[in-house]
């Protein structure tokens, strides 16, 4: 099993996981988060008062998925994630030891 | 010119209420010929007068005094809560609502007799405690307005200045926002309104009525004229027991010497004393919600015309000439700083905006019943961009914290508009002209108009308030600084003070 991370644009999400429930990924977990790649930030002045704002919003998808659908899932995220412009995002993969459904206490790739 | 003498008649009693109401606000008849008032003398009776209590006028101040309450709580406290970081919006709240509740306590206990009685040999700079716990004051007494005959009940007199003196020791906060201890700023505020707001309300505003003044000329006249000279030497102490800034002619119809000069000072001086916040210049300390910020301000333009139009105590033409002057000099002074932040630093935010209509708000304040709409207009428009500019770049010179601006906008706004006083009462740029009730006693003259003698009352009055709040706010912040410590420690600040201070947060989200 493989934990996916995807920092993505925020309004991206809508399109990500429209398209990542049509492959059969079958949950998945959002956070709002704040980053910077290559995307540099912005000045924000509030009377007078300038503040040098270097994280941009951005949203954090974590997917643990089977080994099989790693190529699959990572792709869809970038396809529809992108929009050729800097601060698109950027994907990672992890190995994932053990997963459990709580509910019924399936293990391993019975619980994703 | 002959039938003014039956003013001072007994045709003075019964009549004299109405019919001075109905009369324009400010009799427009030639002022007085000195050698003709000294033939009248010999006919001279004392001057006697009705005291007549008007429902219209009581309603409105039942009115504006609830309006002034709605500035503070929520409108300034919402102001400044979303101006600091989501970490200190509760303990912004809790300070302001607090400071409320307390001077409230204070202003019926003492608070209101320090300000507005007779102070006996201190008179000339604060009164007495011959009210204390408003003493010999029942829902029977009455107190003057600026008309002869027309008098108020004393609780309304009590209740609008009240919201008066909560107000002011709540502006201050802004200046330390985010550091100060909230026991200690309790403790401050006590010795301050008790040192410095009552002494300063009782300077400025604590005079004897219209009737008071004209019944005292009439018995100093007929005392010069029979050369009674202990009648006449009674009659002239009476004439000046006033608060001593009032006696020098200063001009100051709702507060921009009390009320914001006064928290505009003691503010700058309290953040000097207290040092910038921890990571100032280096961490975002941006507003946490200007959503809150602008619905403060608001409730603070809307409120504002209690605070000015109220001080007029009374419900007649220099009430609407306040009114307009709330709207013409506010909408200046957002337009202004709106525009000189849109061609200075390219964007129009909505801070700036709100701000330059606060400092509108504050510049009107002295000058509300004395200038002209007009002219109330351009004081407004440049002070917005005076301001403006002092905040946008003088306080960043300095590197000065003043937190939430509180001397940029109420400290300079505020001298900026009592200066601008002395030069917009001049009827000829359309003011409502001095008040003069001695001339020709039982009625309300306009003065002839001096820039120079205007102009430095103001001056004045400026720089001794100034020297007065600066020295005693430095004075007090530092006795409780010696005693209690001001600031709270540094894990605190960096914490936060909602969680630290009071237990709570203002989010649970």
């Amino acid at each position: 099993m493989k934990l996916i991370i995807a920092a993505i644009k925020p309004f991206k999400l809508e399109e990500v996981r429209e398209a990542l429930t049509s492959i059969g990924v079958r949950g998945m977990m959002v956070t709002e988060i704040k980053g910077f790649g290559a995307q540099s930030g912005h000045t924000e002045i509030y009377r007078g008062a300038e503040y040098a704002v270097n994280f941009v919003p951005k949203v954090k998808l974590e997917i643990v998925v089977s080994d099989g659908m790693v190529e699959q899932v990572v792709t869809t995220i970038a396809r529809t994630a992108k929009t050729d412009k800097i601060g698109d995002g950027k994907i990672f993969v992890l190995d994932v030891e053990s997963a459990l459904r709580v509910r019924t206490g399936e293990t391993n790739e019975d619980a994703i | 010119m002959r039938n003014l003498t039956k003013i001072f008649g007994l045709s003075a009693m019964g009549g004299a209420g109405a019919m001075f109401a109905a009369m324009p606000a400010w009799a427009q008849e030639a002022a007085t010929d000195t050698a003709a008032a000294a033939a009248d003398a010999a006919a001279l009776v004392p001057y006697v007068y009705e005291k007549v209590m008007d429902k219209g006028d009581v309603a409105w101040m039942t009115t504006a005094t609830v309006l002034v309450m709605l500035m503070t709580i929520p409108g300034l406290a919402l102001f400044y809560g979303g101006l600091v970081r989501t970490k200190n919006m509760l303990s912004m709240l809790t300070q302001v609502f607090a400071i409320v509740a307390v001077v409230a306590v204070i202003w019926i206990v003492y608070g209101y007799s320090l300000a507005f009685s007779d102070g006996g040999a201190w008179n000339s700079y604060v009164g007495g405690f011959s009210k204390a716990f408003l003493a010999g004051v029942d829902y029977n007494s009455l107190v003057a307005t600026f008309t002869n005959g027309v008098y108020i009940p004393e609780y309304s007199f009590i209740a609008f200045q009240m919201t008066f003196a909560c107000i002011t020791p709540a502006l201050i906060v802004g200046a330390f926002a985010e550091r100060i201890k909230f026991g200690s700023l309790l403790v401050f505020v006590i010795l301050w309104v008790t040192f410095i707001y009552f002494p300063m309300a009782h300077m400025v505003w604590w005079w004897g009525g219209p009737d008071f003044l004209a019944e005292q000329q009439t018995l100093l006249l007929i005392a010069e004229a029979a050369g009674d000279t202990a009648g006449a030497e009674a009659a002239a102490a009476a004439l000046g027991a006033n608060g001593l800034l009032w006696n020098w002619g200063a001009l100051d119809f709702a507060g921009g010497t009390v009320v914001h000069i006064n928290a505009g000072v003691a503010g700058l001086v309290g953040c000097i004393i207290m040092g910038r916040r921890v990571g100032y210049g280096k961490d975002s300390m941006a507003p946490h919600s200007l959503t809150m910020t602008m619905i403060g301000a608001a409730l603070l333009w809307v409120g504002w015309f209690g605070f000015n139009a109220g001080s007029n105590l009374e419900s007649n033409g220099i009430t609407a000439l306040a009114i307009m002057n709330t709207f013409t000099a506010t909408a200046g002074a957002g337009v202004a700083w709106m525009f000189a932040e849109w061609l200075l630093k390219g964007k129009p935010s909505l801070l700036g905006l709100v701000s330059g209509v606060v400092v509108g708000l504050v510049a009107v304040t002295p000058a509300s019943g004395f200038a002209g709409p007009v002219g109330a207009m351009f004081l407004g428009m440049f002070a917005g961009v005076a301001c403006f500019l002092f905040v946008a770049y003088v306080k960043n010179m300095f590197k000065l914290d003043d937190s939430l601006d509180v001397f940029g906008i109420h400290g300079l706004g505020g001298i900026i508009g009592a200066l601008a006083t002395g030069i917009l009462v001049n009827p000829a740029l359309g003011g409502a002209g001095i008040p003069d009730y001695t001339s020709v006693p039982g009625t309300l003259q306009v003065a002839e108009y001096a820039f120079g003698k205007a102009f430095m009352a103001q001056v004045w009055a400026v720089g001794f308030t100034v020297v007065f709040v600066g020295v005693g706010s430095a004075i007090l912040f530092k006795l409780v600084d010696w005693t209690l410590g001001l600031r709270v420690k540094e894990e605190i600040e960096r914490e936060g003070l909602d969680v630290a201070e009071h237990g709570e947060r203002a989010y649970n989200m």
